[in-house]
């Protein structure tokens, strides 16, 4: 089920404004829900509407697009992991911006899409170019660590840990924390306050 | 690197391995869950094959979905009854312990936690709510998470964590009259902007937050997450202690003594190392309150709505988004704004410390015509006590209406909501566009009491000329 992620590569799409949070993202009556299956036609719902077919989402150039190009401190607020699966159901598969909320940057690395850090002279040509020709395709190199749209290149940025995590495939951590039960059992019985604040009662 | 901090010492204790990715494999003390952000996890657990690894170690409660008013069942909302199924489900066939509606003890995840003496010094806590910062005011190390991450804990009891750096944040002196705990942090996200946060741990230090009581330090590190920081924490004192003392899930008798040595020990050393400091003057807090779209757009409430020119390069687009979507002037006072709901509430300030100080301004005066204005305590116990004490009384004979325990109108996922371009006076924490409920709904962020001012006035008011 979990595969490596080394480079992304697809059309772009072009959003932008800085602190655009998870509430926009997706908004909060669209989390009465007990599955993420549908998010994916809901995304940035609100906005869309005011813009009125005019949003980058609802626009034909952009349908089919899988690189989200945004600008500074994308994803703040609420810690929904509706926000990333609702832009994951839409189809991209990563995003490149000045920089990310930290819980929804870790939300997008368990799911496996890299959101990689670039300079705001990057993300703005980023953005312009893919809006002269939607059909320039931008590629995500995590291993080179650079981002490129045609001749354009620049280099991009990640924590290493989770750089790691996408290229060996373990981005879905969950099977290798299973797997230490043993050293978390340890880890728990040096913790004083496991005895005496029992939770159950 | 920081060095000597209760961060530190908090990671470090509760290591379990370095993964081969680097990151760090951290234990989680407490893990809290509701209704919203874990049906998706115990999904992905069946279809894992995986159970719950330390079922006693994790508590649910639901508050995002609860209608604060008819909490007869099923729930009117169909999607909110089955969230509340499936919460029931999962809890019972994973033996975890539920704090339902009606039990007496259900609230918002981030005010039972703590009033019932499971939040204490030392541990680490995680919850799919990014409010889950709140339980730093123990000296916790307490953070947001998002779903695959709840499933990591409830298969595990670990998360797969790189380490934060850690900023001391310290404020010092006495506040001024009508100033509060909600105002601080307002303050200091104004100062330092939403994403100066990111990629640090707050330490909240300083006089200031030493003389808090236990309740404004959870408001303050409550919004840590606001300024961008995944977590924020105040170190464990004597005031923390006292608040703990005999409460139900605290430690007693010989523990309690044991827990003391602990707790002292985790406490910042005197000489630790931080990765970056600043210092704030408490004088220089005024009542703060939100003009914008994001919680650092705060100014005080005497001050006038910025203009273009005071606003940094980079601040721009969004502040000129604001100006539009508030329908409010550059240059205009905040002051005498308008306002057509009044919400006091919220896992920021939906405790019983913030409901004395709103029924405080809400004796002797009424609620303005025109102007909707509801309390919604945080819990079951916040709203006994708060009964107790006869504070419903006062907010019923003001013309406030008093509601059933619940997250409300903080995000709207019930059945309380702004209407169309109402604007609300809120004592919640994000005034994101449409955050309350209306895609155009707008919201001002302030303290309780800056809240019952608006409402009995009608417009924003400064609370000291109410002092």
């Amino acid at each position: 089920m979990v595969s490596e992620v080394k480079t992304v590569s697809g059309r772009g799409i072009p959003l932008v404004g800085n602190d655009i949070d998870t509430d926009r993202i997706i908004p909060a009556r669209f989390l009465r829900c007990v599955t993420f299956d549908g998010l994916g036609a809901d995304v940035f719902a609100d906005d869309r509407a005011q813009a009125k077919g005019q949003h980058p989402f609802d626009q034909s150039q952009y349908q089919g697009a899988k690189v989200l190009v945004v600008n500074d401190n994308f994803g703040c607020g609420s810690s929904r992991e509706h926000a990333p699966q609702a832009i994951a159901k839409w189809g991209i598969g990563a995003i490149v911006g000045e920089s990310f909320a930290e819980i929804f940057f870790g939300n997008c690395v368990v799911m496996g899409i890299p959101c990689v850090a670039a300079d705001s002279t990057t993300t703005k040509q980023l953005q312009e170019m893919v809006t002269a020709d939607p059909h320039a395709e931008i590629t995500v190199d995590l291993e080179a660590m650079q981002v490129k749209c045609d001749n354009f290149s620049a280099p991009i940025s990640m924590g290493e840990g989770s750089r790691m995590m996408l290229m060996a495939g373990t981005w879905d951590a969950c099977g290798q924390l299973v797997a230490q039960s043993d050293r978390t059992r340890a880890t728990a019985a040096t913790l004083p306050y496991l005895s005496w604040s029992k939770l159950a009662s | 690197m920081s060095k000597g901090t209760l961060f530190d010492k908090v990671w470090d204790a509760h290591t379990v391995s370095t993964l081969p990715s680097g990151q760090t494999q951290l234990f989680i003390g407490l893990h809290l869950i509701h209704e919203v952000t874990s049906p998706q996890a115990f999904a992905m657990l069946r279809e894992r094959g995986l159970k719950v690894s330390f079922s006693e170690r994790t508590i649910a409660t639901v508050d995002h979905i609860v209608p604060t008013e008819d909490q007869s069942r099923p729930y009117a909302d169909s999607l909110a009854e089955e969230m509340m199924q499936a919460l029931e489900k999962n809890c019972q066939e994973n033996d975890i312990t539920f704090y339902n509606v009606g039990s007496g003890s259900q609230g918002i995840v981030h005010v039972i936690a703590p009033e019932q003496g499971f939040t204490q010094p030392g541990m680490t806590i995680a919850c799919g709510d990014s409010h889950t910062s709140t339980h730093g005011a123990f000296g916790a190390i307490a953070f947001g998470i998002g779903t695959s991450q709840v499933r990591d804990v409830l298969a595990s009891q670990t998360l797969s964590l790189s380490k934060l750096k850690v900023r001391k944040i310290e404020v010092n002196g006495a506040l001024k009259p009508g100033v509060y705990a909600k105002d601080v942090i307002l303050h200091i996200i104004r100062k330092l902007g939403v994403k100066g946060g990111v990629g640090y741990a707050y330490e909240f230090a300083g006089t200031t937050f030493q003389q808090m009581n236990m309740e404004e330090r959870m408001t303050v590190c409550n919004m840590a997450i606001e300024g961008g920081a995944r977590c924020g924490y105040v170190n464990p004192d004597r005031v923390t202690y006292d608040y703990l003392q005999g409460r139900d899930f605290a430690p007693k008798g010989d523990d309690w003594d044991k827990a003391i040595a602990w707790w002292n020990n985790i406490r910042s050393d005197v000489d630790a190392v931080y990765d970056d400091a600043i210092v704030f003057d408490a004088a220089d807090i005024a009542p703060t309150i939100t003009w914008g779209i994001t919680p650092g757009q705060g100014i005080a409430v005497d001050e006038f709505v910025p203009m273009q020119d005071g606003i940094a390069d980079d601040e721009r687009a969004i502040a000129e988004e604001a100006y539009l979507y508030m329908d409010l002037a550059p240059g205009q006072p905040i002051r005498g704004t308008k306002v057509d709901v009044c919400f006091v509430g919220s896992c920021t300030n939906g405790r019983i410390s913030d409901l004395r100080e709103a029924a405080k301004f809400a004796k002797g005066r009424h609620v303005a015509n025109g102007v909707k204005a509801f309390i919604v305590p945080g819990s079951e116990r916040v709203k006994k006590q708060a009964e107790a004490e006869g504070l419903h009384e006062v907010f019923l004979t003001a013309g406030f209406e008093w509601r059933e325990a619940g997250c409300s109108m903080c995000l709207a996922m019930n059945p309380d909501k702004l209407q169309g371009r109402q604007l609300s006076a809120s004592s919640s924490n994000r005034n994101f566009k449409g955050r309350q409920g209306s895609s155009s709904g707008r919201t001002l962020l302030m303290s309780p009491a800056m809240v019952v001012a608006a409402a009995v006035t009608g417009q924003v008011t400064d609370v000291r000329e109410l002092i």
